[in-house]
This record gives C-alpha cells, sequence and structure tokens, in this order.
C-alpha cells in the first residue's frame, strides 16, 4: 500500500546551512523573479523545496543504480556522477560561495546586485564561470531544475506557495474532473486552483 | 539452498497485462496458478485514489509507481564499439513495477496492428524488391495472420471496453474511422471521447489538407462499462493525469480495473509479490523447465515447481531471465547466429509544436488517449517507392495534459529563466500545444539485447545490455512523416511552428516511449526466433512468453498494448485447447 503523501513542516532549513540558504534564496528569486505577475522563487517557497527534496530520499538518490564502476561515457548514456544530488549541492554551493568571495572582494552572493547575481548565474550556466572540482554547468541546470519543480509541483512539497506557479500559466491543479469543460472550447475555465491539501481560503479563521 | 513449496500447475513470472489475463484463463480452466510479482501489491483505492493521484511530482517526476534502477535496470550503448553504461535513473523509457506492471501507468492508447505489418518482409520484398531492403535489416513476417488475431484483438478490447469509432467492419468502410484499419468483427465497446480545441483544429485542418482524422482509439472510458469479466469501469473524467499515473476514477483500463477483481475469485489462484524471479529451472535434458526460483524480500530463495512456466514479465526482463536461465542460444550480432537478444526495436517518436494566435486551448483537459489521428502515412499505406526508406507511423493532435512541471511552452529564442522567462511562461501555457508522429522501429542486425560483462544487478547477476541507435531507414522516414505533420500544422495557422524530425544518435536521456520490443521474437523458424506461432519456446516446450513485446519481430508505427493483448488471449487458447491435450511442442 502506498504511503499517502505528508506535507512538509514549516520550520528550520532540514538540509542547507543559514549560508546555504541565503545563498539558494536568493538565487531561486533571480531564475523566477518576482513581478506583478506574482511572487518569485523566493516568496514561492522554492528554496524550502529544495531543501526538503535534498533531505529526504531524492537527495539521497535513493532506488537509482549507484554501483560502481562509475566510468565517464557519452552524453546518450546518461549521468554517470557517483554523487546523490545532496552532496552534489553542498560541493557546488561552497565552490560557488568561494568564487564569489574571491571575485567579488569577500562578498557573498546575496549581497551583490541583481544584475551581477544574474551574471554569475549566466557564467555558470554557460560553464564560463569554472568552480573548483564542480561542473558548473551541470550544477545550474540542476539548481535550475529543482527551483522549477518546486515553483510548480503541488504546494504539499513546500513551493508553489499559495498555487503561484499554476496561477501564473492557469493550471487548475488537482481538480481531477473536467468533463463538463472539455468540449468548451476557447472559453477560459473560470474556477481557482487547487491543491492535494485544498485551498488556504477553505481554512476557517479564527 | 532454496527451499522447495507444493508443486503448481503454472507459475507465472510478472503479473501484468499479459501474466493477469493468462492466469484469468487458466484458473477459469482449473489448473492451480501461481503469479510471482517482483514489485509491490497496488490497488487503485489504496494506491492512486483521486485524493493524491494527481502528483505531478511524485509519480511522473519522480517516478513513483515504476522500476527502482536500484533493483533492476540496464546498461546502455549505442553500437559495439562503445563500452556499456549502467542507466542509473530512468528516463528514456520507463519499465513498470509491481502488479499491474506498465499496465497501470500507460497512456491508454489501443492500436490494432496493420495487416500488412503481419506479413512485413514478403509483403515488401514483393512489392518493391528484395534488392532494395538494407542488407543489415531483419525484419521478418510474424508467424501469425492479422486475420487469424482478429478475434483476440477483439476480446482484449472487449476486456479493456475500448473506446473508438470503427473505420472497417467486416471489409465496409465506416464514416468517421480509420480508413486504413483492418476489418473489425465489431464497433469499438464504446464510443469515442469528446475532444478539446487543440485536437478539434488539428481534424479541420487534416481534413482540408485532404487527410482522413478519426478520434484515436482510447482505453480511457467514454462511458462507464461492464465488462466480459463482470467488471465495471468508470467514465473518464479527462483530468489530464494519465501517463506515468494511476487512474483513481477506475476509467483507465488496466490489470486492477479489468480483470484482477474477477481474477482473485478463483481459489485456484494465488499471487506472491516482492518476490523477484531469479531462474526457470531446467531439467536435466534442458529441455523441459521444472519450475522457478525467485527470493523474497529477505532474501530468502523459494523454489516453485510447476508443469507450466509463463513468461509475463516486462520485454526486457523476459530476455534477461531466459538469457540467465539458459534457455534458447543467446544472440552473437558478430556472426548473426543466435535468437535470444536478437530484434530488439524501438518507436521512432518525433513532434511539432505550435503556439496558436488568440486561442485559449485549456490543454491540461485531457486523458492519455484523446486525440484526433490520421493514418495516412502510416506501415505501407503510402507508396514508398522512390522514398528511401520503408516503415511509417501514425501521427496527430494526442497531448496527454499539461502538466506545469514538464510541460511549459515558450516561443523559441526564449532565455531558460529570469524575467523574459516567466512573462514567456505566463502568456504561452494556454495557446501552446503539441502534434506527435508515433513511427515505426524496423530490426536490424546490430541493434540486440545481451548480458553485460561488468555491471551487476543487486543480486549478483549480469545486467542485461542494450546496443541500439536508428537507422538511416528510421531517421529518413522520421523526416518525412515530420513534414508531412508540419504541413497539416501550417494550415492551423499558427503564429510559431517547430518541427523536430527524430535525429540520431539514440539518447537514453530523452523519454521517447516504453516502447522497447524484441529479443524474444516469435518466428516460423527456430533459426531466427525464440518462440513459435503460439509463443511455445523452441527448446523448452512448458516455456512461453504469451505476448510481451519481447515477442514483436521488429516494431510498427503503433502502440503496442492491443497487440500485447491479443497474442495474451491467443496464447492462453493455444495452451488450454491444445497443448493441455498434448503438451510438447505445438509446431
Amino acid at each position: 500500500m502506498a504511503t499517502p503523501p505528508a506535507a512538509v513542516r514549516p520550520g528550520p532549513w532540514m538540509f542547507f546551512t543559514a549560508d546555504e540558504a541565503a545563498l539558494i534564496e536568493a538565487a531561486v528569486d533571480r531564475l523566477i523573479p518576482p513581478d506583478h505577475r506574482g511572487p518569485g522563487g523566493k516568496d514561492a517557497g522554492c528554496a524550502v523545496f529544495i531543501d526538503r527534496q535534498l533531505a529526504g530520499p531524492y537527495g539521497r538518490a535513493e532506488g537509482l543504480y549507484t554501483r560502481p564502476p562509475f566510468m565517464p561515457g557519452a552524453a546518450t548514456q546518461g549521468d554517470q556522477l557517483p554523487d546523490a544530488p545532496a552532496a552534489r549541492y553542498r560541493t557546488g554551493l561552497k565552490a560557488l560561495a568561494d568564487y564569489i568571495k574571491s571575485t567579488f572582494a569577500g562578498k557573498s552572493f546575496r549581497d551583490l546586485a541583481p544584475g551581477e547575481q544574474d551574471k554569475v548565474l549566466k557564467g555558470l550556466e554557460s560553464g564560463s564561470i569554472v568552480l573548483k572540482d564542480v561542473k558548473s554547468a551541470a550544477f545550474f541546470a540542476l539548481l535550475l531544475q529543482n527551483t522549477q519543480e518546486g515553483f510548480f509541483a503541488d504546494p504539499i512539497y513546500g513551493g508553489n506557495r499559495e498555487m503561484a506557479g499554476w496561477k501564473l500559466v492557469g493550471f487548475p491543479g488537482a481538480r481531477y474532473d473536467y468533463r463538463d469543460w472539455v468540449d468548451r472550447h476557447n472559453e477560459p475555465y473560470p474556477f481557482p486552483p487547487v491543491s492535494i491539501m485544498g485551498r488556504s481560503d477553505w481554512t476557517v479563521r479564527e | 539452498m532454496a527451499r522447495k513449496l507444493p508443486a503448481k500447475d503454472v507459475v507465472i513470472i510478472g503479473l501484468g497485462w499479459t501474466g493477469s489475463i493468462l492466469g484469468y484463463e487458466l484458473a477459469k480452466a482449473g489448473l492451480d496458478v501461481v503469479a510471482i510479482e517482483r514489485g509491490p501489491w497496488r490497488d487503485t483505492a489504496t494506491d492512486f485514489p483521486p485524493a493524491y493521484a494527481q502528483d505531478e511530482l511524485r509519480y511522473a517526476v519522480r517516478l513513483d509507481l515504476f522500476l527502482r534502477p536500484g533493483q533492476e535496470t540496464l546498461t546502455f550503448r549505442n553500437n559495439g564499439s562503445q563500452t556499456a553504461l549502467p542507466i542509473r535513473s530512468f528516463s528514456g523509457f520507463l519499465p513498470g513495477n509491481g502488479v499491474g506492471g506498465a499496465g497501470i501507468h500507460w497512456n491508454g492508447q489501443t492500436w490494432r496492428f496493420l495487416p500488412t505489418d503481419f506479413q512485413l518482409r514478403s509483403h515488401l520484398e514483393q512489392r518493391y524488391g528484395k534488392e532494395n531492403l538494407p542488407a543489415d535489416m531483419t525484419i521478418q513476417d510474424w508467424p501469425v495472420s492479422y486475420d487469424e488475431l482478429e478475434p483476440y484483438y477483439d476480446r482484449f478490447e472487449k476486456l479493456c471496453g475500448t473506446s473508438g469509432k470503427a473505420g472497417n467492419l467486416g471489409g465496409q468502410r465506416q464514416p468517421g474511422g480509420n480508413p486504413f484499419e483492418g476489418w473489425r468483427s465489431s464497433e469499438y465497446p464504446t464510443p469515442p471521447l469528446k475532444q478539446g480545441l487543440g485536437a478539434t483544429l488539428f481534424a479541420e485542418a487534416a481534413r482540408k489538407t485532404g487527410h482522413s482524422p478519426f478520434p484515436q482509439p482510447a482505453s480511457n472510458l467514454s462511458e462507464a462499462y461492464v465488462n466480459p469479466l463482470g467488471v465495471k469501469l468508470g467514465q473518464c473524467t479527462y483530468c489530464g493525469f494519465c501517463e506515468r499515473f494511476g487512474c483513481g476514477n477506475y476509467a483507465k483500463s488496466s490489470p486492477q480495473t479489468c480483470v484482477l477483481p474477477a481474477l482473485l475469485r478463483f481459489p485456484n489462484f494465488s499471487a506472491r509479490t516482492e518476490s523477484e524471479v531469479v531462474k526457470i529451472n531446467l531439467d536435466s535434458t534442458g529441455k523441459r523447465a521444472t519450475g522457478v526460483t525467485y527470493v523474497d524480500t529477505s532474501g530468502e530463495e523459494w523454489e516453485q515447481p510447476a508443469d507450466i512456466v509463463l513468461m509475463c514479465a516486462f520485454s526486457f526482463f523476459n530476455v534477461h531471465l531466459m538469457l540467465l536461465s539458459g534457455i534458447g542460444k543467446p544472440y552473437d550480432a558478430q556472426s548473426g547466429q543466435g535468437v535470444v537478444g536478437r530484434n530488439y526495436a524501438y518507436q521512432t517518436t518525433s513532434g511539432v509544436s505550435l503556439i496558436l494566435k488568440d486561442k485559449i486551448l485549456n490543454p491540461f483537459i485531457a486523458t492519455g488517449a484523446h486525440g484526433m489521428i490520421i493514418d495516412d502515412y502510416n506501415g505501407d499505406n503510402f507508396d514508398h517507392t522512390g522514398l528511401g526508406f520503408f516503415g511509417g507511423g501514425y501521427m496527430g493532435a494526442g497531448q496527454t495534459g499539461a502538466r506545469p512541471i514538464q510541460t511549459r511552452p515558450v516561443p523559441k529564442g526564449t532565455p531558460k529563466w529570469g524575467a523574459e522567462w516567466k512573462q514567456a511562461t505566463a502568456e504561452t501555457y494556454q495557446r501552446a500545444f503539441s502534434l506527435a508522429t508515433h513511427g515505426s522501429s524496423y530490426s536490424y542486425k546490430d541493434c540486440y539485447l545481451d548480458l553485460d560483462p561488468t555491471y551487476k544487478d543487486r543480486l549478483g547477476r549480469p545486467l542485461l545490455r542494450m546496443t541500439f541507435d536508428f537507422h538511416d531507414n528510421e531517421l529518413k522516414m522520421s523526416a518525412f512523416l515530420t513534414d508531412r505533420l508540419a504541413e497539416i500544422a501550417k494550415a492551423m495557422d499558427p503564429a510559431e511552428m517547430t518541427a523536430s524530425p527524430r535525429k540520431g544518435p539514440y539518447d537514453s536521456t530523452i523519454y521517447q516511449t516504453t516502447h522497447n520490443t524484441g529479443g524474444t521474437v516469435m518466428g516460423a523458424d527456430p533459426a531466427t526466433s525464440v518462440v513459435n506461432r503460439y509463443c511455445q519456446s523452441w527448446d523448452v516446450h512448458n516455456v512461453f512468453v504469451p505476448g510481451g513485446a519481447s515477442v514483436f519481430p521488429q516494431n510498427h508505427g503503433y502502440n503496442p498494448t492491443d497487440t500485447v493483448g491479443a497474442l495474451a488471449y491467443w496464447t492462453a487458447d493455444a495452451i488450454r485447447d491444445r497443448y493441455l491435450r498434448n503438451p510438447g511442442p505445438l509446431v
């Protein structure tokens, strides 16, 4: 029997250190910036999402094939890295913090102006910034993937807070029945999104 | 040392579509049947209830219902000069796991192969000349004909309650159906699903450009249905969580919704889950199986003696177990000799993505198999003279949802993140739609499965090794099909369109389909096949591979499940009506 999902609990970081979390919160807010359409990655909880994912089975690469030997191969053969996602974040964030400290006179990522932060992220994305012992482009790709997962996954996992990601695109979430709407062509679907746990306006406030 | 259990008449390895169908038919015939399943037990109410079945992260991204590579995986290389490396996380194809198997997470697209597909080699040689087929193409005729299989397709579709519109009833063309399909003995059990705007616009454009669109045959049911086993299915709600998900509405046909409730009433049927068969045991002659050995979750080994062994695992794992058990001669790609592992094939898919003008598509309203399709460019439905390739595929509007972690189209040139990305994502989601081609994958001398020399599974057995790449024939076919689809797409007057024909090399990290075929192919000649026309091993007569896609001699331009189900019924009849009377080779 499958385990029903458990909503992530608010509270302290479960995987990140305070410094790591500050870097991640600043980064996810550049990857998905706040604007008039809605919150950015930070307020949508993307850092919390990544933290809880890394503290759980995903972070440990649970269930994956992790037997040696680890040999480099063709891109078509898939990821052959020995490190699980949690370890990749730990080394990647350390290398990134070190790079920023030495490049920007002792500063950390969150102290940089948004334009500078974007420049760093672009440098990681293209691989033009070289990090010690870490493939910067692969690390960036993992961070971007997890950030977007957090923004669009069910809020039960800590991201997509108030269904910000779903509201952005117009995805109604966990509704599960559109029989009345399938042949109503070119009409906007009028109902707001619902998550697995319902909606905050369903909760009685004191 | 394995502990020996009391003997059974039949042991089934794997309780998915074929295992549950064979289990039902043989238990009904009075045999004592046990199924051994490597994964967990799964039921709709406990495992994918509508309370949380619609969880994209859990099911579609973290792949909760699928086989864990840590339990079993395979190694992959594009060609014999590379070293195969393990697939450490599945992404290019997604084998199922547990009771129901791939029948839980499929989309429900329910296609018959064309009559000429069953005589592929002789048909092409006759029409185009033997000299025009590539020398290393190892396609062959099926040992069964469409006419022989038709009643069994019909039975499987009635089991599923498939929704659709016939195009050919007993040789009479029917308006609104697929004009190219083989004859059907009866109309689909349930009428077609309703269509969304994207599929409707595609159908209009297809008609305008001289094609014949029809609703895709779907085992997501347009209305409630009671199947011949007395099992009741519900109506599809177009929830958009089909592919990679279990259905919480009892509306997608699966072993759970179609067979198991009836099967479990037989006192002479039992199932053992989370138990992995490690070997089929043979007697001293090597010509008769004595049963199987399996390992339970505590690592304990058990021997289950049985008179008949049915290999009902997902295609790869039938091949793997046959190689590990020493049944049949392993294929050697150098010499072309041997059969087990030969003729591995896949599917050649491609797409055309569109952004439409001023449309509200509500792309999240979807099922796994609704959509409008054309079959004008499948198989040999069109003249291949001078085209430089053989084969084809269906194409059309079959978008299965728009779950936003995985489906967030943006215009060309949009950055992957940042303010511009966010704006484009918000503005495009409602107007974007994707069309697809679903092409054949013919078999070749250098595409095969064997045992890996380096990597082992958790039980210390060598992993299965896949050697596969697309060949020119398939890439040219995909270019042709994608061009035709793009012509129709243009008639939809899109604001933007991107055609993406399949390109080589085959990339195991990009999801294409889980239609992995061949390796224990069926045929008329033991030198080029592993099982005969009744899916019975040529070498060990009480071992059958009753219809898994591993018996396909090559793959055609359709999804495999309908043919898998038809062959399961075909084999069940052969065992019950012929083999039980006179156990021995049926051919």
